[in-house]
């Protein structure tokens, strides 16, 4: 419980140097994101990673119900009158119930981000820019591709998710990046239909329970964080008034800067 | 100074036998003096049940000065009620307002099942303690003084803090998830803080903690409550303590 909650900490904060990419603006901005994205999914070490979190989660999650189970069962009849705020602190009390409200966040949130990156039937447009060739009115759409180079959009066709082939002779001439950054921009932004993504009605609706989700890990870390320490016999007069300080800190301060990213898009985009 | 008496109401769990259903039944107790302990009081209560011919109210005690650890009610809805570092029978009625309703509850935990009224079977504590508890001693005659052996007098301090733990379970009783962990621990602690305690400290850990196990107290998950509540102001170090040793034991031992 104490291994697989302190890794999952890092792995929030992994997360969330990545997503505070999306404070980042224009193409520079939305570039750097879609590399980051391509890199994410294209790199050994981050699928051990990844696979280490995912496997985490469903440990801990199945630890935490048997555990909750368990202690249930260590109390069959409850008293007629309790007043447990008096000696403990609610969010301590509630790991279970918080855990499971971040449980089924996160298969939202992979339903509709991961999801969508990785297996969504229909393919995910490609990273585009508009240029207008110097002196001309004219738009013009380029992909941009993981060589760094562009090729026109208009005569060419996407084949597997993201190959771009010359279709006439059925050659690959380069790979596209998908463009999660519009994904995410379209998913939580007010009224902006993003590059070939339509816009969400229901993006306010979004931010507000992705700003809860946020608040229910916070009290969830708010507990956990230095109970991990103690569950593994971590406790020293000079060190532990440290740890805690540092649980609080980051209960409060990860949690709303996740929080703040879809705030944010809504707000300007 | 002047002792006042106080009129209460009391809200207490009767239950005739084990495996009989039990129910919250009111009392009224008039002329209360605040200078009588918990446990004086629930005397005169019985005293008056008695002169009604009813059935007096079973309930644990045993020095009344707060060592035994035989007394034990959640008073209140906390462990040896509202006062802190106390047993209920140092637990004094100057603690209550004069009309205040206050709810007597038995320890709830599946293992501690209640056997009459106010009163549980905490033989669980005693099979954890057989479980390992003790350091075993050569009684030929050749016992070495304890005292010829040098220990550190910060250890010695800790050792005898955690010994302090008289068992009476308000650790298990107030823990949302009927833990025992500050009890263990600090059977665990005041023998492996000592050289005495050392040489079983491997089995001694795993027995004890095992024993827990079965009998059927929950996991901890730092909650804090039981040091809060506990009479003798048990650390929560001691826990951390015995996750070490756990935790040390569990990796090195070969079974
Ligand atoms: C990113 C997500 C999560 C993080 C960072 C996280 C972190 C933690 C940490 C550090 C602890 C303390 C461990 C300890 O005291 O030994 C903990 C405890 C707990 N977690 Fe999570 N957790 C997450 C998601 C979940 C989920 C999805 C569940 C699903 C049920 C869950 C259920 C629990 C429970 C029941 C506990 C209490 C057990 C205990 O205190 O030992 N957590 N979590
Ligand atoms: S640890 Fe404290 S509350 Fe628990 S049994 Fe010992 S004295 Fe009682
Ligand atoms: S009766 Fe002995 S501690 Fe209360």
């Amino acid at each position: 419980m104490a291994l697989t909650g302190l890794f999952l900490c890092t792995f929030l904060i992994g997360h969330l140097l990545g997503n505070l990419q999306l404070f980042a603006g224009g193409e520079e901005g939305k570039r750097a994101f879609n590399e980051y994205g391509y890199f994410m999914s294209h790199n050994i070490f981050i699928k051990v990673l990844s696979y280490t979190t995912y496997i985490s989660i469903l440990f801990h999650a199945i630890d935490g119900f048997l555990l909750a189970f368990q202690n249930k069962k260590a109390r069959p009849v409850n008293y007629a009158y309790n007043k447990p705020s008096a000696n403990s602190a609610w969010a301590s009390r509630s790991m279970a119930l918080l855990g499971s409200i971040i449980l089924i966040f996160i298969c939202t949130h992979m339903a509709n981000f991961w999801w969508k990156a990785k297996y969504s039937s229909t393919p995910m447009p490609l990273h585009r820019v508009e240029v207008s060739a110097p002196g001309s009115e004219q738009k013009q759409s380029l992909y941009l591709t993981t060589t760094g180079s562009f090729l026109p959009t208009e005569g060419l066709v996407i084949k597997h998710g993201t190959q771009i082939y010359a279709p006439e002779v059925n050659l690959k001439v380069g790979e596209g990046y998908k463009d999660l950054h519009s994904l995410t921009v379209a998913f939580f932004g007010h009224d902006k239909s993003a590059e070939g993504f339509p816009a969400n009605e229901f993006a306010l609706l979004a931010v507000v329970l992705y700003a809860l989700a946020m608040l229910t890990l916070s009290f969830h870390l708010w507990h956990g964080f230095s109970s991990a320490f103690q569950s593994l016999g971590v406790r020293h007069p000079k060190y532990t008034p440290f740890i805690q300080a540092l649980g609080k800190g980051f209960a409060v301060i990860v949690p709303m800067a996740f929080a703040s990213i879809p705030i944010f898009l809504y707000l300007t985009k | 100074m002047a002792s006042k008496t106080i009129n209460i109401n009391l809200k207490i769990w009767r239950q005739k036998n084990a495996n009989a259903k039990g129910s919250m039944e009111t009392y009224k107790l008039d002329n209360v003096s605040t200078d009588s302990s918990f446990l004086e009081m629930l005397d005169q209560l019985n005293e008056q049940l008695i002169n009604e011919r009813q059935e007096p109210i079973a309930f644990d005690h045993d020095c009344r000065e707060g060592i035994c650890g035989m007394c034990s009610l959640f008073i209140n809805g906390e462990a040896h009620g509202p006062d802190r570092a106390v047993t209920t029978c140092q637990l004094h009625m100057r603690k209550f307002k004069d009309g205040e309703t206050i709810y007597v509850e038995p320890w709830r935990a599946k293992a501690f099942p209640v056997i009459k009224d106010l009163v549980v079977d905490r033989s669980a504590f005693d099979r954890i303690q057989q479980a390992g508890g003790f350091v075993s001693v050569n009684t030929s005659g050749r016992t070495m003084d304890a005292n010829a052996i040098p220990i550190p007098k910060h250890d010695a301090d800790k050792a005898f803090e955690a010994a302090a733990c008289i068992g009476c379970g308000a650790c298990v009783a107030s823990c949302v998830n009927a833990s025992a962990m500050l009890f263990v621990s600090a059977k665990v602690s005041q023998m492996a803080l000592l050289p005495q305690g050392k040489v079983e400290a491997k089995e001694r850990v795993l027995n004890m903690v095992r024993t827990m196990d079965e009998e059927g107290f929950g996991n901890c998950t730092n909650t804090g409550a039981c040091a809060v509540e506990c009479p003798k102001e048990i650390s929560l170090d001691n826990i951390a303590r015995m996750n070490r040793e756990f935790l040390k034991a569990a990796v090195t031992s070969e079974a």
